[in-house]
């Protein structure tokens, strides 16, 4: 069997089941558990919000007031951190041709994770000054491992890049260690936020939602930038394409991506990894692909995590972060596992 | 075409290239050849301008310097020796890079682009393998999907480095017939490195024999073929006769050197 030859692109269908499978855990998302809301009234709601648009869901106000005021922006802010890490995820990894970069690799988290702690010990009353903080961070982590990454080595090159990022992080979280020894009553503070939280509210969507704009637009515009890329720095510049300047541009976009999602929300691990590496597994390798893809899988599974994180230990709540890992771990073996004879 | 004068690169504290003059004219083949290490590659890399180099590279009369990245890559496609293929990208994928040169930045391939593509995996016994990951292939069929990414380019002079190595017999001669018919017909300038030296003398104009970074012989297949210059700079023991179009043959002889 010979398939059409043509470029590769995320198919229509791929992108319709993706985004099948957001719908599906967003309204899984909104009902959580609560036994007198049927589903389809939730889809009803749901609908009724769109603007323009009146159905009535037979829902109390009441209910009505707890799936709009709580419930929706929880979702929403899960669904937007999780495609912006994976889809930023995706990025680095083109950006350093290694599938195992992950939206933290530049220094981004430890750089967020210092600036919070200093927030947090230094305002310990101004809870707005974390996300700030953490953006300012994130961007400065990031800005100093390049910086370091180009006067140590060739401008550009991805070895000494990935190198100063891990002299960077281990640099900044020494330091943050350092400062939350001065106020140790913070500490439960400190580690709630490094664990990732999405409980934020309408506050928490808008202040992340035009940064995941502009970087997910300008990183889903980068992916035939990455597909070139991928042949080397060389080859890349005998068609023509300047690496350093792409690398530059997906770094950047990757890199706001992340300092916006940590701002809202904190470290939430392995997202940025596994969502592209799944995607690549079951839709094809291109960055044509693995970006717009990633981009939903990540919204899609981030939701997921967060219900999950609500509904295991509830009424009590468990940390995101730790959700994604514990929840993420088997679930990637299991795909590992699944498309082994597929590809390798 | 290309014209390079005193054309030097020099790689860590190595001089790899010293002063080489070469000169390739619209629809000529030269084939560059020498031994392990000489300098081939890397002459090949300095006019595509991939290396930091001393001396001037001339294209089509003009400066090679003030060409734009894109420009450049309109003019010259260039398949390397050891080519970076991702294990992952379709083969269509990796033939359409060649199209890079003329697709906007951020814009995507046209019809066009495609239809190019197309053709020419086609041309090069391809089309079955269209749709398979390129970490899927022999080293044959990487070499000819390589060589497709060049041509889909459909630059006015092709660079290849050692373009036949990995192929069988009936695949070298039909990928050096391929770029023989590309030269006539559209009149392409070609200039390869081949380390097999008879392939080289029978379908270039004219060779450059490189030995140790410096020009040590360059002129018509006759000229550069000689048993004492192959013998010297090759440190091979070779008997070289006229062959039945008159093209040299080089023979290796047992025992030597
Ligand atoms: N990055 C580098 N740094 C230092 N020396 C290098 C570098 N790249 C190549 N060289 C050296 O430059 C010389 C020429 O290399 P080049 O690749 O041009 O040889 P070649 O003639 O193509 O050889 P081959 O027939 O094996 O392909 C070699 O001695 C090689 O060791
Ligand atoms: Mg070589």
């Amino acid at each position: 069997m010979v398939a059409q030859a043509g470029p590769s692109r995320a198919r229509p269908l791929w992108v319709l089941a993706a985004l099948g499978v957001l719908a599906v855990a967003m309204v899984a998302g909104l009902l959580d558990g609560a036994a007198d809301i049927s589903p389809w009234q939730v889809v009803l709601q749901a609908v009724d919000w769109l603007p323009f648009v009146h159905v009535d869901s037979g829902l109390a106000p009441v209910e009505q007031g707890l799936l709009f005021e709580l419930r929706l922006p929880r979702v929403l802010v899960a669904a937007v951190v999780g495609g912006l890490l994976a889809v930023a995820g995706a990025g680095y990894q083109g950006v350093f041709r290694n599938p195992l970069a992950d939206p933290y690799l530049l220094g981004a988290a430890a750089g967020a994770g210092l600036a919070t702690t200093v927030a947090i010990v230094l305002l310990p009353s101004a809870a707005g000054s974390i996300p700030v903080a953490a953006f300012l961070g994130a961007v400065g982590g990031v800005f100093l491992a390049y910086t370091l990454g180009n006067t140590a080595g060739r401008a550009g090159g991805t070895a000494t890049l990935v190198l100063a990022g891990v002299a960077v992080t281990s640099f900044l979280t020494a330091i943050q260690t350092f400062v939350q020894q001065f106020k140790v009553e913070e500490l439960q503070r400190i580690y709630s936020w490094i664990l990732g939280d999405v409980g934020g509210g309408w506050d928490q969507f808008w202040l992340v939602l035009p940064y995941a704009a502009v970087s997910a637009v300008l990183l889903l515009l980068h992916g035939r930038m990455l597909d070139v890329l991928s042949v080397g720095d060389e080859e890349a510049a005998s068609l023509g394409v300047r690496a350093a300047r792409v690398r530059f541009t997906v770094l950047l976009a990757a890199s706001l991506a992340t300092a916006a999602a940590v701002a809202v929300s904190g470290l939430i691990g392995f997202v940025g990894i596994v969502i592209p590496h799944v995607v690549r597994r079951l839709a094809g390798g291109s960055y044509r692909i693995v970006l717009p893809l990633s981009l939903i899988g990540g919204a899609a599974f981030l939701v997921a995590a967060d219900l999950v994180a609500r509904t295991v230990i509830a009424p009590a709540e468990l940390p995101i972060g730790v959700v994604t890992m514990f929840v993420g771990a088997p679930f990637f073996v299991g795909v590992l596992r699944m498309t082994r004879r597929a590809s390798t | 075409m290309i014209e390079t004068s005193a054309l030097s690169v020099r790689l860590g504290d190595r001089e790899v290239l010293a002063e080489v003059d070469l000169r390739v004219r619209r629809g000529d083949w030269l084939a560059i050849i020498g031994p392990n290490g000489a300098g081939k590659s890397t002459l090949l890399k300095a006019v595509m301008g991939l290396v930091a180099h001393r001396g001037t590279v001339t294209l089509d009369g003009r400066p090679a310097a003030g060409l734009k990245p894109r420009e450049r890559a309109r003019l010259l496609a260039y398949a390397p020796q050891t080519p970076a293929l991702p294990p992952d990208m379709t083969v269509f994928d990796y033939a359409l890079l060649g199209r890079t040169p003329y697709i906007p930045y951020l814009g995507r391939e046209s019809r066009h682009d495609r239809d190019v593509t197309a053709s020419v995996l086609d041309r090069l016994d391809l089309t079955e393998l269209a749709m398979r990951r390129a970490g899927e292939l022999s080293g044959g069929e990487r070499q000819r999907v390589v060589l497709a990414r060049a041509l889909a380019q459909q630059a006015p002079v092709l660079l290849l480095d050692e373009p036949t190595t990995a192929l069988d017999l009936g695949h070298q001669q039909q990928v050096l017939e391929l770029v023989d018919r590309l030269r006539r017909a559209d009149g392409l300038t070609v200039v390869t490195t081949l380390h097999d030296l008879t392939v080289a003398g029978l379908y270039a104009d004219a060779l450059l024999l490189l030995a140790e970074g410096r020009a040590a012989a360059s002129g018509a297949p006759a000229q550069v073929l000689t048993e004492a210059l192959v013998g010297r700079h090759f440190d091979a023991h070779v008997k070289i006769e006229p062959g039945p179009d008159g093209r040299p043959v080089v023979h290796l002889v047992r025992g030597g050197p």
